[in-house]
């Protein structure tokens, strides 16, 4: 998977091993606060919050001999910019075949921004059950903020410009493993190869 | 991802095989809310929709009052004895009058066909029909689908028997444009007189029961109106049972996987016995719970996205 | 009156008449066709270019007034007749009272005289208050001014009925036109029944029940001897009936309208349901029309007719099924006539001029449908390449209710002249 148009590459943040090791070490924290995994669930937040959390659970399971439970989110029907943006109309839906009454959650999600996807998550988490507390892992924690919400468990924290984009590319959905830090292109009015931007016209 | 491309849902012939596997997949995922604790999410807050039924319909218009609550959708209902039309008022008037609460969506129940089509030249609001005349009824033929699909994996190649009262059911409709879109092979039956000029152009057209059934995936039972007798379309439902109903023995021809489709309510006796109502080869229920993770498909997809809709 | 048309393209089919001519009209009739005529006193029209027709005469026109002058009155619908090209129409008896004595017809040609601005034809009812119970006083009719006799609108259900009207009509020499319609085949119907109405969910009319009624009123008129008129015919088997019995002499005519002539229920479709498609007879299949189109190709059918019934904006803009029947046509038929049957060679324009001149005339006994001198100073001047494009907005009718809205024709009736009166002229 190559780099979004409209973008270039700034930098590569991690590769294929920076990326497992701080996995690791994330998960080593969650053993650490959470020595008993039979009530602990982490809930990846789609679509790449899940392979992330289906990791974790893994090293957990290496660490403590039991695995968490996974689950998995799909925040579309919460998002509070439903009218702003053109709908997914393809959902991969919720998937907690569990209770989380009284459990403790982590939600695990692979870059931490404004914070409304985590909102989201949570109201439609609430919407579950009631669990005894609720975490939240991301992979990068790329600041700006818009809610008061913070992390517990993080693999990287920098800062970034608005006009940068973090962006993680896993196994599972893309084929490698990295992360890369891209920034949006210039807008440059003589461009030969510049695609017409789908216009997202609210009909 | 573009949205959705259509702003009503007037009827399945307008719509396309991606836009159908659309509303299903989504219908499929959002089906999974039905059972969570609380069956609720917050999508549609803020969004208003009203539910104008002309024609008496409990299991329509309760499964889109399901959805539309489990997407947190404001709603009012509004039926033919509780409104004006008993008054005089015409449609359009009766609708002009609801515009002034914004709704942002009308779901309309109407004995007329093309009614729906009428309203969305005419008002702002997205238009969801819920049966028009003889027409369609989009809604039951995607619910037909989900069921179908979830039982028999595809809906491709699948042999599919519509049979009864072809003329007057719009369900017979939308599901034979339903189904010929999606590549489904169906099979029509009824007395000639309740098979209308024309229809063989999207299906094979038998009047023998036995024929129809014959090897099918999935038989799809219309409902007969016994007011059609006084019309001379049949001569009684006695020997409309003996001759074009859906007896055991009959069901026996079908392949033995096959599943049994009813849109409700159903008349006992007549074009459906007891024993196959109530049978192994039912899905009546599942066909409840479908409604309305269809409908709640069909709000999400028409809503979810685009409001200040002006096509 | 006196008005000197000069140079146009003279074109009356009652003398077989097709030369650039002058034509000149004295105290409101025909007094010359012929080369270089002087005008003494009066008007000059300039018809170089243009064909010169002997007026159109429309035999089938709602003209609603008296009762409903909200849908149309006599002003407004002979002034849309002008505007159309007819300098004259045939008010057809369903108003509210129906036009069944002669009070009610001398009121309407009374009203046409103070207000009319071309000539208004009453046709009297056949049976009182067209309930298809007891004949009107058709004596009474004809010497009111009634020029036919018609239920239309409704069928003549009744075969006895209808047998008794030919007769009875035979003493005063009145044709009895028939709006022909079995209604045990019809009830409730919206369109044509067909594939397309199977589709749409719509209550269809099948061809067969005008079929068998035009059979049969044929069959009546044989064994009566009275003169029967096919009122808007459109199925293939109607145009059937009429050719084998004008083969054996019955006394059988035919109208066919723009519409049958040129659109089919298809439209109902392909404009999700729009009003303005809906009729009575409806819109037919392709199979029928082309039959139609045929029929009055071979001269079967021997006029075309408008069956202009307008409609106020409120009984059209409901529901398909609860729509009023019945469009406007007076400001459009010529036109869709000169550009879609004409342009194309379905239709010499001979023959569309006398279908709506000559044989209109010849069909109900009317003056006029010719220029020889000593005949109505009616005149129907013709622009072939003139561009047209139909604006509803702009009719003369009260009626806004047309299938043909934004059309873009070529071909027009640019002036219309009643007894030696210029009552439109094209700008």
């Amino acid at each position: 998977m190559g780099t979004p148009a409209g973008f270039k590459l700034r930098q590569e943040l991690m590769d294929g091993s920076r990326l497992s090791r701080t996995l690791a070490r994330m998960a080593h924290e969650i053993a650490e606060r959470h020595p008993d995994p039979a009530r602990t669930a982490l809930v990846g937040i789609r679509s790449r919050g899940v392979p992330l959390a289906r990791r974790l659970a893994a090293l957990v399971k290496e660490a403590l001999g039991t695995a968490p439970k996974v689950g998995a989110l799909d925040i579309t029907l919460y998002r509070d910019d439903l009218t702003t943006i053109a709908p997914n109309p393809v959902m991969k839906g919720t998937d907690i075949p569990f209770s989380i009454d009284g459990w403790t959650v982590i939600l695990v999600d692979d870059v931490l921004f404004t914070g409304r996807t985590v909102r989201a998550a949570l109201d439609e988490l609430i919407d579950f059950g009631r669990p005894a507390r609720i975490e939240l892992a991301v992979l990068v924690d790329r600041g700006h903020r818009e809610l008061p919400l913070h992390a517990n468990y993080v693999g990287k924290s920098l800062t970034t410009s608005r006009q940068e984009d973090v962006q993680v590319q896993l196994q599972e959905e893309d084929g490698d493993d990295r992360v890369l830090l891209l920034e949006r292109e210039a807008a440059r009015p003589a461009a030969p190869a510049a695609k017409p931007k789908p216009k997202r016209k609210r009909r | 991802m573009s949205g959705f491309p259509h702003r009503h849902l007037l009827g399945i012939e307008a719509l396309e095989p991606s836009d159908i596997q659309t509303i299903l997949d989504t219908a499929a995922s959002l089906k999974e809310i039905l059972d969570r604790p609380i069956k609720k999410v917050p999508t549609l807050r803020g969004k208003t929709i009203v539910n104008l039924f002309y024609e008496a319909s409990t299991r329509t218009r309760s499964s889109f009052e399901v959805a539309e609550r489990v997407l947190s959708a404001d709603s009012l209902s509004i039926a033919t004895a509780t409104s004006s039309a008993t008054k005089g008022e015409t449609l359009l008037d009766t609708v002009q009058n609801l515009e002034a609460m914004k709704p942002d969506m009308i779901i309309l129940r109407h004995q007329s066909s093309g009614s729906p089509h009428f309203l969305a030249r005419h008002v702002r609001p997205a238009i969801v029909n819920a049966g028009d005349g003889a027409h369609e009824h989009p809604t039951q033929a995607l619910l037909d689908a989900l069921t179908l699909r979830e039982k028999k994996g595809r809906l491709k190649g699948l042999r599919v028997a519509i049979v009864g009262d072809i003329l007057h059911s719009r369900v017979a409709r939308s599901n034979l444009w339903l189904l010929s879109k999606m590549g489904a092979d169906v099979v029509l039956c009824g007395p000639p007189t309740l098979l209308p000029p024309g229809i063989d152009a999207l299906a094979s057209v038998t009047h023998r029961i036995d024929e129809a059934v014959e090897g099918a995936d999935a038989i799809m039972m219309l409902r007969i109106q016994r007011e059609r007798m006084s019309g001379g379309y049949f001569s009684s439902t006695r020997e409309f049972h003996i001759r074009f109903g859906l007896t055991e023995a009959r069901a026996k021809r079908a392949k033995k996987d096959v599943v049994i489709l009813h849109p409700g309510p159903m008349n006992r006796g007549v074009e459906i016995a007891s024993e196959v109502a109530d049978g192994p080869y039912s899905v009546i229920l599942d066909q409840v719970t479908n409604g309305v993770a269809v409908r709640m498909a069909v709000l999400y997809l028409l809503l979810g996205g685009a409001s200040e809709a002006e096509s | 009156m006196n008005i000197l048309i000069k140079g146009g393209r003279v074109l009356d089919p009652s003398r077989n008449l097709d030369a650039d001519l002058d034509v000149l009209i004295e105290d409101g009739r025909v007094s010359q066709v012929g080369e270089k005529l002087k005008a003494r006193g009066g008007e000059t029209l300039d018809a170089a270019g243009l064909v010169v027709c002997p007026g159109f005469i429309d035999l089938h026109t709602h003209l609603r007034e008296p009762g409903r002058e909200d849908k149309e009155t006599i002003a407004t619908g002979t002034r849309s007749a002008a505007a159309g090209g007819f300098t004259a129409v045939c008010a057809m008896p369903n108003t509210e009272p129906v036009n069944d004595s002669a009070g009610i017809t001398r009121a309407i040609l009374e009203r046409a005289a103070a207000e009319g601005v071309v000539r208004v034809w009453p046709i009297g009812a056949i049976t009182k208050g067209s309930k298809g119970q007891e004949l009107a006083e058709f004596g009474d009719l004809r010497e009111a001014g009634c020029v036919a006799v018609s239920d239309d609108g409704r069928p003549v259900a009744s075969s006895r009925m209808m047998r008794r009207a030919l007769e009875y009509a035979k003493a005063f020499d009145l044709t009895v036109i028939d709006h022909c319609e079995e209604p045990g085949l019809t009830e409730g119907f919206a369109m044509n029944e067909g594939p397309v109405a199977t589709w749409l969910g719509l209550r269809g009319y099948p061809p067969v029940a005008e079929t068998i009624v035009v059979e049969r009123d044929i069959h009546l008129a044989e064994i009566t001897g009275g003169k029967v008129h096919i009122a808007h015919l459109s199925t293939a088997g109607a145009v059937d009936a009429v050719r084998r019995g004008k083969a054996r002499g019955v006394r059988v005519t035919a109208e066919a309208t723009p519409h049958h002539l040129l659109l089919t229920d298809q439209l109902v479709r392909d404009t999700e349901y729009d009003t303005s498609t809906k009729m009575n007879p409806p819109l037919r299949g392709d199979a029928d029309r082309q039959a139609v189109v045929a029929g009055l190709a071979d001269g079967t059918i021997d006029c075309i007719a408008t069956d202009h019934a307008p409609h106020s904006v409120d009984d059209k803009k409901v529901e398909y099924d609860q729509a009023a029947n019945g469009i406007v046509g007076l400001e459009t038929a010529v036109a869709l006539c000169l550009d879609r049957l004409v342009r194309p060679g379905l239709l010499e324009l001979r023959q569309l001029v006398a279908a709506l001149s000559t044989h209109p005339a010849r069909v109900l006994g009317l003056p006029g449908g010719t220029l020889k001198p000593g005949s109505p100073g009616d005149v129907t001047v013709l622009d072939l390449e003139r561009r047209f494009k139909v604006n509803p907005e702009r009719f003369e009718s009260k009626g806004r209710n047309t299938p043909f809205g934004s059309w873009q024709l070529t071909g027009r009736a640019v002036a219309t002249i009643v007894g030696g009166r210029v009552a439109f002229q094209a700008r």
